[in-house]
């Protein structure tokens, strides 16, 4: 960005106070409002619930490695693919970009001081965290087995702590709900002097589309999720059939909010990917506003799908009909995206350090992924597919191929800017090799195992299964030697990483404008913003405009 | 009688900035009120549209008249808190503080008053056993699972009540900077997102007395 130069905003050769050390405690970070040490605060606290849920999903393929009982009881797995769902999707893949990385960059990329409110900003962690200790004292007092769908009757009947962890999953969405306004209100109001939305990074765009769900669907979660709690309690009669309540009216309420969460946990993962494949091939990116505004469609259409879900599950065949070819439109603005970021490789300069390792990984890994979930939007197949390892096999691709690899990518993208050191890049490409392989051996024999017949969630199967069961389960190895070998070289990075200057990317947008890690209030003067986020001093056809 | 000038927030550059940033802020929060309910409100559709008869006759059980001075009660809270906005509006050098703090009292009295008639419109069900779920215990309407229609008044009538209280006590502190004098034309962002909040709460009670009472 020209303005970086201009403005002088970056002092070379003094490296003033950061961030990290303009104030000292421990109460200094636990009652910051700064917007970076809550970014940071929330980063440890999705990586430990990341850890939680990677080590129940080592377990639950262990068990599975052979047939009958391997490592634990029926009941202790139930227990456990519980535990996982729960984890992943509510304490990690949902705050993981946003809350995290978002909180961190989101300001700094918009020339803002803060976020518009920083104390609902702080206010939105500790409720994280308060969701979070009451959903490990909900696994500790005996966990649940609903699956993290908790579906009716089954949840409102079955004992153990159903209620405790309903109402866990209940302030946690509080805590999205906070993040969400927050990040609405500062993207409308707290742009810098010059940052149009023509201008806005386009990792700006899909947070703002993702806000928009987390602010419109998880008061349906809230309330959803109180009706289980009272229907259990009180016995209320709008879930359970034996009261004269219906069921499949749960799976209603539970989908409209958790397939437009599903966005809520793709989009930001595609914000980065744009960032991401534009630094790394030294081009300007192709489409902008095909991908900015296809950031926006997938946020409308996504509302309007959840029927999905219900294809077999008695809802009228019309309404089926109609939630299928929804489906299909959504597969639009996504596919939009994925040409956009192939265009912009095409010709560039590609540099295949980390971060764009882990993109390219989203490339393949989420294409497989969407194209598998037109299987599933296709009700004929769907109905021989429907809750078999193909689906857990495709939202795998979408989850982890898509969010966790972009969120991956993200965190060694932004790395040398939140703590201003460099990593090892040899173990990170380790790293990396070492999940493509050990994803797709894990997750690709799935999809196999589910077109053959084998249903999820289930305990035991049938012999001639358990060949690839075991492949599956070797897959998830290399997984875990993966993230446990990044989780030693990043944080030998903090120690004995060789000091990141400002921008070592070479990237254009506001974040790389400041020092590494950035000053306490982020800039010492509002910059000024005279072009696009991405243009490149030489791109080989010359300056491409959006 | 003076008043005490607003500072503007240090990351924000301008008085404008904050309160517009503090007022859409404000206006999603609502959103997400309205869609919170919304979920009571479709389960209300679905309960009422599959079971007509019982839900007509259970609704007869209720009290029109405690629920229409009830209404009227919300709808003069409204007016009063609007009010004091407009008193804010035109306070120049602390003259209208007194009338501010007036207004907000009488809101907040009248917020009291529909949880007063509320809790003996409570008490008289919990007497003849109009109750949700598992505690109904009432065997005037003869229809099976009638206790459903009175599951769906407590949620939407006791979630709006929780509403009523935290408005009061949103109202309350309002009316204490008030009477330090917190407001005046230059600034009263606070004194009108606590009112937006209680319009918000007038509202919700304008759909849930028709639909659960006058049915």
């Amino acid at each position: 960005m020209s303005s970086m130069t201009q403005a002088g905003l970056v002092h070379e050769g003094e490296q003033e106070i950061s961030y990290l050390r303009a104030k000292k405690g421990i109460w200094s970070w636990l009652y910051t409002i700064d917007h970076k040490r809550i970014g940071v605060m929330y980063l440890v606290a999705v990586l430990l619930a990341f850890l939680l849920g990677g080590v129940a999903a080592l377990l639950v393929r262990a068990e599975l490695f052979t047939m009958g009982k391997t490592i634990m009881e029926a009941d202790t797995y139930n227990r456990m693919f519980t535990l996982h769902g729960l984890a992943m999707v509510f304490l990690f893949i949902i705050p993981g970009i946003p809350a995290a990385l978002g909180n961190f960059v989101l300001p700094l990329m918009l020339g803002a001081k803060d976020v518009a409110f920083p104390r609902l900003n702080l206010a939105s962690f500790w409720i994280y965290c308060t969701g979070m200790g009451m959903a490990l004292f909900a696994i500790v007092s005996g966990g649940v087995d609903t699956g993290w769908t908790f579906y009716t009757p089954y949840s409102a009947t079955v004992s153990g702590p159903v209620v405790m962890m309903t109402m866990a999953a209940f302030v946690l969405g509080f805590s999205s709900i906070f993040t969400g306004l927050n990040f609405i209100v500062t993207v409308h109001k707290m742009r810098a002097p010059g940052m149009t939305w023509g201008r806005l990074p386009l990792f700006i765009w899909a947070i703002y589309a993702t806000a928009v769900i987390q602010v419109m669907a998880t008061p349906v979660l809230a309330i959803t999720l109180l009706l289980l709690a009272l229907e259990r309690t009180m016995g209320i009669g709008i879930f359970d059939p034996a009261l004269g309540g219906d069921p499949v009216l749960f799976q209603h309420f539970f989908w409209f909010y958790s397939h437009p969460a599903v966005y809520i946990m793709i989009l930001p993962g595609m914000g980065i990917m744009s960032e991401l494949i534009t630094t790394f091939s030294r081009k300007t990116i192709f489409g902008y506003r095909a991908i900015a505004l296809s950031s926006i469609a997938i946020a409308v259409i996504s509302f309007l799908v959840w029927g999905h879900h219900m294809f077999v599950s008695g809802q009228s065949v019309y309404a089926g009909m109609v939630f299928s070819f929804l489906t299909f439109l959504v597969a639009i603005p996504s596919a939009i995206k994925v040409f956009n970021w192939t265009a912009t490789l095409y010709k560039g300069s590609i540099d295949l350090r980390a971060p764009m390792q882990w993109a390219l990984q989203f490339l393949i890994l989420f294409t497989i992924g969407g194209l598998t979930g037109i299987f599933l939007g296709t009700m004929g197949t769907d109905i021989h597919l429907h809750d078999t390892y193909f689906v857990v096999a495709h939202f795998h691709y979408v989850m982890v191929g898509g969010t966790v690899t972009a969120f991956i990518g993200g965190l060694h993208y932004w790395w040398p800017k939140m703590f201003g050191r460099m990593y090892n890049e040899k173990l990170a490409t380790i790293s990396s090799v070492l999940f493509f392989i050990g994803f797709n051996v894990t997750f690709f024999t799935q999809f196999i195992l589910g077109s053959r017949g084998m249903p999820r969630r289930y305990y035991n199967y049938v012999e001639e299964f358990q060949q690839l069961h075991q492949i599956s389960t070797v897959g998830t190895w290399f997984i875990g030697a993966s993230f446990l070998l990044m989780l030693g070289y990043l944080l030998a990075s903090l120690r004995t990483g060789a000091k990141a200057g400002a921008n070592p990317w070479g990237a254009r947008s506001l974040e790389w404008a400041t020092q590494s890690p950035p000053i306490e209030h982020n800039f010492h003067e509002i910059p000024t913003v005279q072009e696009g986020p991405y243009e490149f001093p030489t791109t080989v056809d010359g300056p491409a405009k959006a | 009688m003076s008043i005490v000038k607003h500072e503007v927030a240090e990351h924000f550059h301008s008085a404008g900035q904050e309160s517009s940033s503090a007022k859409l802020g404000m206006w999603l929060f609502l959103v997400t009120e309205v869609l919170l309910f919304s979920g009571l409100f479709v389960a209300y559709a679905i309960i009422k549209s599959t079971n007509h008869e019982m839900w007509s006759a259970a609704s007869k059980q209720l009290d029109v008249v405690l629920g229409t001075v009830n209404t009227l009660v919300l709808i003069t809270s409204s007016f009063t808190v609007a009010l004091a906005v407009r008193a804010a509006q035109t306070n120049k050098n602390g003259e209208k503080n007194r009338q501010m703090v007036g207004l907000l009292f009488v809101t907040i009295l009248l917020a009291a008053t529909f949880l007063v008639v509320k809790y003996f419109e409570y008490s008289h069900k919990f007497h003849v056993g109009t109750l949700p779920g598992s505690y109904y215990h009432f065997d005037g309407i003869p229809f099976p699972n009638a206790h459903r229609f009175f599951g769906v008044y407590f949620l939407m009538t006791g979630l709006h009540g929780i509403h009523v209280v935290i408005g009061m006590i949103v109202l309350t502190w309002v009316m204490l900077r008030a009477r330090k004098g917190h407001f005046y034309e230059g600034y009263y962002t606070p004194l009108e997102l606590g009112g937006l909040y209680w319009h918000l709460v007038d509202l919700i009670w304008i759909y849930l007395f028709p639909l659960l009472y006058l049915v």
